[in-house]
């Protein structure tokens, strides 16, 4: 059992080399935590001083995610000379008169938008017309690290096991240690499978790890099958790790592998489905990997799909991953033709 | 210009080898290679009887590691064939049956000498006892049995020697391909391995040997030299001294050295 000589080895020496294992574990981690932190808190609070207006209407600011303060004229002044609020307002039969402060106009807008729809609402509005809003995907409110979560989990995974991967498979060129195992009686598929497996293993570890993590520790928005995320990760890995060691073939040092991860990889991350694109230009997108993985991912976490419905993107990962272990086995022949 | 001789020493065979060279357990016929258009190897032919250690000596690019590649299998002659146990390489099933030791330690760095004699063992097929038997006897050999269980890449550079060449040995192999074998192996444990090669030898088998040192040249049955992708001469040290009238192989190595070429 060749192949599983082979894979055994790939495991000792990542268990040797902690940096490494540390790298493809706890950076991942690290890494997801610290985008959660970015895009968790997704609305910021603004202050509106209210000096004059219907009963309600603080609750219906309260709606559009701002905060309405009573204040007299003069208060509200001082307030907004502070910047404790960016706006004010008195509504006077039925007409708004506003001071804002428009030097964030983000805030700005947001403020004006949710004071027009506040007073519309309270005072025009029959509840029995409002509109009933169903979440057909994803739910109110739903904070933008899950939208890119599912996509991110992806990618991390893609990034880390297409870059380990590679380096051990030019290492493996570089230091002889291809040439000696080619002077045995080891098949060429025999290596390509065997390090398919042996990374494959170990992605296990960390596929389960980093989509245990942002489900369960993050509460990523997941209504789909974990088993499924698993299944889809550990596709992406494998996926990775065969792009990997086509790659590492065009390199001929660690340096030049890195080379490739702003040809191979930064490009995926726009066409993956986290930026809306011009529509001509996201066709781009089918021809690359990342896509798929993220779209299945995304299927199942935030839509609830199963594996019916996202079998088309697994099938794609499936062939690609077919499709670069051959090739692997090809260019091996470089070295030696049997 | 002299032509080298070829001393038909009887050799003792051992096991069984197909084909039409049955005396010899390496046989080089017309071997040329090109790496694109620079001639490495010009029409070289080669006959190691069984049971031998052949010398290959030369100066350093004159082609000696990509002939023993080729005779290794992992490298194929551009025209010619490189016969081993009577079969032409490069093949599976031959492969089993060389221990090829490269130029560069060819080792796992972050794995024990340990695991990577069971690495390799494994791939050639070995069970686990064998491994561990053949293990101890090895390193026993090359005189590392205390180092077994650290990382090769705590070991010095004649450590990483010995245990390549403990790795081209662990599975028996009736022939052994051995590129500069005991480079930076101080000169006490040299004459062990010397001990150890002549000891295989005359279990049968056949050893071919690259080498610029020249007291290890004289060590070898016998001796081919190489330049410039030429063999120009073959035979045992003494003829090759007789031949030019010179007592050593050092002063042959520098008469052959320092002809002309003639291609």
């Amino acid at each position: 059992m060749r192949v599983r000589a082979l894979a055994f080895r790939i495991l000792n020496q990542l268990r040797h080399d902690r940096r490494t294992l540390a790298l493809m574990l706890v950076a991942p981690l690290f890494l997801l935590t610290l985008v959660y932190f970015i895009l968790a808190d997704t609305v910021p609070i603004v202050y509106v001083a209210v000096i004059n207006a219907p009963a309600g209407y603080e609750d219906q600011l309260e709606e559009q995610n701002i905060r309405g303060i009573r204040y007299d004229e003069h208060e509200a002044r001082l307030a907004l000379e502070r910047g404790d609020v960016i706006a004010s307002i008195s509504i006077i039969g039925g007409k708004s008169y506003i001071e804002i402060d428009g030097s964030n106009p983000t805030k700005a807008k947001a403020a004006l938008v949710a004071m027009e729809q506040a007073k519309n609402s309270v005072l025009f509005s029959r509840p029995d017309l409002k509109s009933e809003v169903n979440y057909v995907y994803g739910q109110e409110d739903l904070p933008t690290f899950d939208n890119f979560g599912a996509t991110l989990i992806g990618f991390i995974i893609f990034f880390f096991v297409f870059l380990v991967s590679g380096i051990s498979f030019l290492q493996e060129r570089n230091s002889g240690t291809l040439e000696k195992l080619l002077s045995t009686p080891i098949r060429r598929w025999e290596i390509v499978v065997g390090y398919v497996l042996g990374f494959g293993l170990f992605t296990v570890l960390q596929s389960f790890l980093i989509s245990w993590y942002c489900v369960y520790v993050l509460k990523v928005m997941m209504i789909g099958s974990f088993a499924l995320i698993l299944l889809i990760t550990l596709l992406s890995a494998m996926l990775a790790l065969t792009l990997g060691i086509l790659m590492s073939t065009l390199a001929n040092n660690e340096f030049q592998m890195i080379q490739f991860i702003p040809l191979v990889i930064v490009p995926q991350v726009f066409f993956s489905g986290l930026f809306d694109l011009p529509a001509g230009i996201e066709v781009v997108g089918y021809v690359m990997p990342l896509y798929y993985i993220a779209d299945a991912l995304t299927e199942v976490m935030i839509r609830g799909s199963g594996l019916a419905l996202i079998a088309w993107d697994l099938g794609i990962i499936f062939a690609c991953s077919v499709l670069f272990m051959t090739l692997n086995t090809l260019l091996l022949k470089k070295y030696r033709r049997v | 210009m002299f032509k080298g001789l070829i001393s038909p020493e009887k050799a003792h065979h051992n096991g069984s080898s197909s084909g039409v060279d049955s005396n010899y357990g390496i046989v080089v016929r017309n071997v040329h290679k090109y790496f694109g258009a620079k001639h490495v190897l010009k029409d070289i032919n080669l006959e190691i009887p069984f049971g031998q250690i052949y010398g290959l000596l030369g100066p350093s690019g004159c082609g000696k590691t990509t002939m023993v590649k080729i005779i290794a299998g992992i490298l194929e002659a551009t025209s010619g064939k490189a016969y081993v146990l009577g079969e032409a390489m490069p093949q599976l099933s031959l492969m089993n049956k060389v221990g090829y030791m490269a130029q560069s330690d060819a080792l796992y760095g972050s794995l024990t000498a340990a695991e990577n004699l069971q690495f390799f063992g494994a791939i050639y097929g070995m069970n686990k006892a064998e491994i561990k038997r053949r293990t101890a006897e090895v390193m026993e050999l090359v005189n590392l049995s205390d180092d077994l269980d650290k990382p090769v890449q705590a070991y010095s550079g004649g450590m990483k020697r010995r245990l390549s060449l403990a790795m081209a040995i662990l599975h028996n192999p009736p022939v052994l391909v051995l590129d500069e074998p005991t480079v930076g192996i101080d000169p006490l444990l040299r004459k062990n391995i010397w001990a150890e090669l002549y000891k295989l030898a005359a279990q049968g088998v056949t050893i071919l040997v690259t080498t610029h040192v020249m007291d290890e040249a004289e060590k070898c049955h016998q001796l081919a030299m190489m330049r410039a992708g030429r063999l120009i001469a073959k035979g045992t040290s003494q003829e090759l001294q007789k031949n030019i009238g010179v007592r050593s192989i050092e002063e042959a190595f520098l008469y052959y050295g320092g002809q002309q070429d003639e291609s």
